[in-house]
């Protein structure tokens, strides 16, 4: 699936030049996931092989030949784990978001001078 | 101006240094060595029927034991800085329809979720899924509700109590199997390729990470939404 490889890392470069560019802090949140779902569409396209079912040995896999006919099953699990993760640091930085608008009333990343040099 | 050149230059480059990785890449063929050996030993040794499950739970034990800390560490920075409850805002309260519909999907999405986090070694699914499922169906309960309020010592309980439980079978492979048995879920029988009570302790170190996972975020989401 070279098409979900290409996705994968144009969504990636799509999710950077929104962070880079947006001065709306949510709207670099939402960059930051659009890198996210990037990354995990790269991964999972990885592990995939062509003709090859999900790796759950069912009845409609042979038990005998399951390693040759199944996906890698690792990135998958990598995957998994990547989505939750990322879930948790997102609404880690909304938090933040949050007490930030709270204190200053705003939401614009330029009224946040305090780390520029 | 001279920002909007650098950022281009900068997303140029990251171009560059995609593409040969883009152009060399090529799909494989076969499962490489590792992950053979885990689809031979989810089949042959553990009874587990869905490999990813078998990977994330007994090969990768000791990251996914990682990744719940990492949630748990994420859940206490949310609850430290949104610690302070503003004083609720008195609203309508919602209709008598919203709510006893809310509550009625409540009880189906509760059980859908405990269904796919002990299904998680045969079915597409397992304990993160099922309890982010979980923690919808407590959302459905805040977003039709507003004046809702949790009982924080139940999901504090819930969370310490499958946390500590996690660990607690993790330890029961080095102390009844040996050394380099931490997580090994055959200190329980094994049972039968393809049924429910397979897989040893696989099903339930699922459903405690299911349960972990749904109280740490319906902790989040009651945070946030009391903002």
């Amino acid at each position: 699936m070279i098409f979900a490889l290409i996705l994968g890392f144009l969504l990636l470069i799509i999710g950077i030049y929104g962070m880079l560019t947006q001065k709306n802090l949510i709207k670099i949140i939402i960059g930051f996931s659009i890198v996210d779902t990037g990354t995990h569409i790269i991964i999972v396209s990885i592990g995939y092989i062509r003709g090859k079912t999900a790796p759950i040995i069912d009845s409609g896999v042979d038990l005998k030949n399951a390693v040759n006919a199944v996906v890698d099953p690792i990135p998958s699990a990598l995957v998994l784990t990547a989505i939750v993760i990322g879930l948790a640091v997102t609404a880690l930085m909304l938090s933040f978001v949050i007490k930030l608008y709270q204190k200053n009333k705003s939401l614009s990343i330029d009224d946040y001078q305090e780390l520029k040099w | 101006m001279i920002k909007r050149i650098f950022i281009l230059l900068a997303i140029l480059g990251l171009i560059l240094m995609f593409l040969p990785f883009l152009r060399d890449f090529e799909f494989h063929q076969e499962l490489g060595e590792l992950s053979s050996q885990y689809v031979e030993g989810s089949v042959n040794d553990l009874n587990s029927q869905n490999v990813v499950t078998a990977v994330i739970v007994t090969y990768r034990g000791l990251d996914t034991l990682g990744e719940v800390t990492v949630l748990f560490l994420a859940t206490a920075g949310v609850g430290f800085l949104l610690r302070k409850k503003k004083t609720s805002l008195k609203s309508r309260g919602s209709s008598e329809l919203l709510q006893t519909g809310s509550q009625f999907l409540f009880v189906l999405i509760i059980l859908t979720g405990i269904y796919i986090f002990t299904h998680g070694h045969l079915t597409p699914g397992g304990g993160f899924q099922g309890g982010v499922l979980i923690t919808t169906a407590f959302l459905l309960l805040i977003l039709a509700d507003t004046n809702l309020k949790f009982n924080h010592k139940i999901l504090l309980f819930v969370e310490s109590i499958s946390g500590a439980f996690y660990v607690i079978i993790g330890l029961f492979g080095v102390l009844l199997i040996g050394m380099n048995s931490f997580l090994d879920p055959a200190i329980l029988p094994l049972g039968n390729f393809g049924k429910l009570l397979s897989a040893g302790a696989i099903p339930l170190i699922y459903s405690l990470i299911g349960l972990k996972v749904g109280s740490e975020l319906t902790t989040i989401i009651d945070k946030m939404g009391g903002e």
